[in-house]
């Protein structure tokens, strides 16, 4: 099995820890190596947050420069902000979700138009997926994570299949939230094979 | 932000499917393989070295110990305490080691500061049942005033040091620490970084030990009450016991060599192996290390055989080059001139973690190969996003208060020292009200300075949980040496920055089971200050004038501004089934920005339109923000479900 690297990235507060705590248990189960790295602390407080998921045969959290194989974005300047450790080879998927950090709120910065950006930097592999809006269709608001797990799982770079993340759902979240996060997986696996098919 | 607390939880690696468990009860099964997190792991050296007694202060990276702890050391028959500080802690541990109950304590790198004055002397004395103390190193300053290398208080102190490099190792080690601890009678220093405190990885269990919570003190004066006498004594036997952990080291098993025979070899230990590791895979390079977990007293002899062995040795090592001169100590005593590469002849830097990439390029440099970079997209400039207080944020509303006090009266460039905790984000515009700030305790030592030497008038800040531990002697202080100045408590009922443990101004412990709550008024008022207030930060109004009678009065004069924090009252408010937001009622808000400029709630941004909103999912309900302090305009109106 080749190394997989992918990095979580996001802002304190939307749950990219514990999306990676997720993902990681469900490789782990599989018997397959995986190490992660968390962030805690003063880091936590609305600031960057970034979650390095290794899997294979790999020592330290940290996945060297360029070696990123999978971004999974939970807004959208994070998910640009995360390139500078990418290459051109690296798989992006972006939540297109904005949250305004206060240095743009108080007129020190200005939050980027992402689509220039994309377009100016020529970035490739990218997909955009409005997982918020799709969450809220599955009636379950904090379904957002498994919208972009799914979307991950579309890339086949994951070393699991389906059902090793429904056992994971069923483990990590309370019975009456099992249908909808399913169901959000799987929107976002279709969204990425729809979105991909498109770009071709 | 409702994300905020939640954790993932752990699961059994088993093709049995799922196994259904509360959060952390599966660090008391039996056996199996988990994906813990470093500091999960360590619990689990706990229950399997049979530690009886544990006692901490929380810092980051070790406070998820604690925060394991405090929801299963009752189940696994664990005595766990938060002490006021560091030092506390270790004397209790220390006495319960005395006892014969195995006994650990852990702490954040500068926690090791506070409790140097017991750890240095606890070393003389020695102990009777199993005695760790782990330091979690920052390199980096995650989350830290500053990355000293506590590698060196081992050797200060006499005191053996192991360091692992993953949670696997973590459990191990700790387990291994106790036997040391015991069979030398001596206590251990296990020091963490960051990079192995929260690296979540598989961990296979062994077995569980006894754990046993209570023991009998057996006096010995000679051993435990250090006089200058007895201490006299204990030094000449520090020393044998120095000499004696300098042979283990070399026969231990976590110090030892892997690779098949090289020129090159390179020494290293903690997390540094494992970006080593990553580094050769990643070069396609094939060279023997080193591996060392015992680092104090270094294993010389091994060191002395991979010298030989080698034409050259490179030490790769975070932060100070620690073992580097060492390994050219043994070098020299030996006689051996295979050349030595590290910090000392510049080839690698002195400060910050290294990840798999800074390794590449030490290595790169020394042995002359190119590195080859895949194609990368050129730097693309975007706006910064530090961390800022939470919506809803007590400590905003009093940041928000004493700022528009110092201006109305027109104070002259007012100092404003503050301390350690999230309020240190108050040095963030728009209220840049952190101006000095050293440690623990510090507002208020450094506020009777600035007081005295200036004639600048002086409002500090520090949180509950940090005047507990370091604040009360600098109160005192200030107090009886009569200087001038306003202290703000900023009470938030709890310990917020390091992930809300309790702390003694609570009605709980660590069990959250109820305990005395200790009044911060009471003991202000104790110490003798005159001027006390206790205010609600989110009744402006009120807290502005407490802060102006405060600055207006002469000596010391404190005002606690009490209110839980706002992760602790959206918990409270989602369990009494409370749904409260504000919004912005576009007609009546005239775009003065004074919300967003100088108020600066996270909540509250402005859309591309040009309109000002609040983000009801951001958005906290403490309605500051819609008093006519911050809208004169009241356009910002309560939402109700
Ligand atoms: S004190 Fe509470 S509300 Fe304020 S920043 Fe810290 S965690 Fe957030
Ligand atoms: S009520 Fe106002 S100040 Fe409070 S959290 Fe909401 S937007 Fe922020």
């Amino acid at each position: 099995m080749n190394n997989v690297n992918i990095s979580l990235v996001g802002v304190g507060g939307q749950g990219v820890v514990s999306t990676g705590i997720i993902l990681g248990n469900t490789v782990a189960r599989k018997g397959i190596n995986v190490v992660m790295s968390e962030i805690h602390g003063m880091a936590q407080r609305g600031g960057i947050v970034t979650v390095d998921l290794r899997i294979g045969d790999v020592y330290g959290p940290i996945i060297p420069e360029g070696k990123i194989d999978l971004i999974i974005g939970f807004e959208a300047l994070e998910t640009i902000r995360a390139l500078k450790r990418a290459s051109r080879k690296t798989r992006i998927i972006m939540n297109t979700e904005r949250i305004i950090p206060f240095t743009v709120n108080i007129g020190d910065e200005k939050y980027p138009d992402i689509e220039e950006i994309i377009k100016k930097f020529d970035i490739r592999n990218i997909i955009g997926i409005d997982a918020v809006n799709i969450a809220k269709q599955t009636g379950n608001l904090q379904s957002v994570n498994m919208v972009l797990l799914g979307a991950a799982f579309a890339t086949e770079l994951l070393p699991i299949e389906e059902k090793d993340i429904e056992e994971s759902i069923k483990i990590q979240f309370p019975e009456y939230s099992w249908e909808s996060n399913i169901k959000a997986f799987r929107i976002g696996m279709d969204q990425y094979r729809i979105l991909t098919k498109a770009y071709l | 932000m409702e994300n905020f607390s939640r954790k993932g939880k752990m699961v059994q690696i088993s093709n049995e499917g799922a196994i259904k468990m509360s959060v952390y009860d599966v660090l008391l099964n039996d056996s199996g393989k988990y994906f813990l997190l470093g500091n999960e792991a360590i619990v689990r050296g706990m229950i399997e070295a049979g530690v009886g007694f544990a006692a901490t202060y929380p810092g980051t990276p070790s406070s998820e110990v604690g925060d394991v702890l405090s929801r299963i050391a009752k189940k696994a028959g664990i005595y766990f305490e938060y002490s006021t500080n560091e030092i506390v802690a270790l004397e209790a541990v220390a006495a319960a080691a005395a006892s014969g109950v195995r006994s650990f304590t852990f702490m954040k790198h500068v926690g090791l500061n506070v409790a140097a004055d017991a750890f240095m002397s606890v070393s003389y004395a020695g102990t009777n049942s199993g005695l760790v103390i782990m330091s979690g190193d920052d390199p980096s300053m995650f989350s830290s005033q500053n990355e000293q290398d506590n590698r060196h208080y081992a050797e200060f102190a006499y005191m053996p040091l192991l360091e692992p490099s993953n949670p696997q190792e973590a459990k191990d080690f700790l387990v291994y620490a106790f036997k040391i601890s015991e069979k030398y009678g001596t206590p251990v220093l296990f020091r963490t970084t960051t990079r192995v405190s929260h690296l979540r990885g598989i961990v296979e269990y062994g077995s569980k030990g006894e754990i046993k919570a209570k023991g009998h003190f057996n006096k010995n004066f000679e051993k435990f009450t250090l006089l200058p006498s007895n201490a006299y004594k204990q030094k000449g036997k520090l020393i044998e016991r120095y000499n004696a952990l300098k042979e283990e080291s070399d026969s231990s098993y976590i110090n030892r060599v892997e690779g098949k025979g090289s020129d090159i070899g390179i020494i290293t230990s903690g997390a540094a192996y494992n970006s080593v590791k990553d580094a050769i895979i990643e070069l396609g390079l094939e060279i023997d290390i080193l591996k060392l977990g015992f680092t104090f007293p270094i294993p010389e002899k091994k060191i002395s055989d991979f010298l030989n062995s080698h034409k050259r040795v490179i030490v790769v090592e975070e932060l100070d080059p620690y073992l580097e001169t060492k390994v050219r100590n043994v070098a020299q005593i030996y006689g051996i001139n295979t050349s030595i590469n590290g910090k000392m002849d510049g080839f690698s830097p002195w400060s910050y973690e290294f990840n798999p990439d800074r390794v590449m390029e030490i290595l790169s440099k020394i042995i002359g190969i190119e590195i080859k970079k895949d194609d990368k997209y050129s730097e693309i400039k975007l706006p910064s996003r530090p961390p800022v207080l939470c919506p809803g944020c007590p400590h905003r509303a009093t940041f928000y208060a004493t700022k528009l006090v110092s201006k109305q009266l027109r104070l002259e460039d007012p100092i404003y020292p503050n301390d350690i905790g999230c309020y240190s984000l108050g040095y963030q515009k728009p209220y840049q009200m952190s101006d000095f700030l050293l440690c623990m305790g510090s507002s208020i030592g450094s506020a009777s300075g600035f007081s005295q030497a200036t004639d600048q008038p002086v409002i500090s800040f520090i949180g509950d949980s940090t005047f507990f531990h370091a604040g009360i002697p600098g109160l005192i202080n200030a107090v009886h040496n009569n200087h001038r100045v306003v202290l703000i408590i900023l009470d938030n009922r709890t310990t917020a920055m390091t992930g809300h443990q309790p702390n003694p101004g609570l009605p709980f412990n660590a069990y959250r089971e109820p305990a005395k709550e200790i009044s911060i008024e009471e003991i202000v008022k104790g110490i003798g200050v005159k001027y006390v207030r206790t205010v609600d930060p989110y009744d402006l109004k009120e807290t502005m004038v407490a802060i102006r009678e405060a600055a207006n009065s002469d000596g010391v004069s404190v005002i606690i501004a009490k209110r839980e924090c706002a992760l602790l009252r959206d918990e409270r408010m989602r369990r009494e089934g409370k749904w409260i937001r504000y919004q912005i009622n576009q007609e009546k808000c005239t775009k003065c920005m004074n919300c967003v400029k100088n108020f600066t709630c996270p909540a509250i941004y402005v859309d591309s339109d040009g309109s000002v909103k609040i983000d009801p999912v951001l958005c906290d309900g403490c309605g500051v923000c819609s008093t006519s302090l911050v809208c004169g305009f009241h356009a910002i109106e309560r939402v109700e479900q």
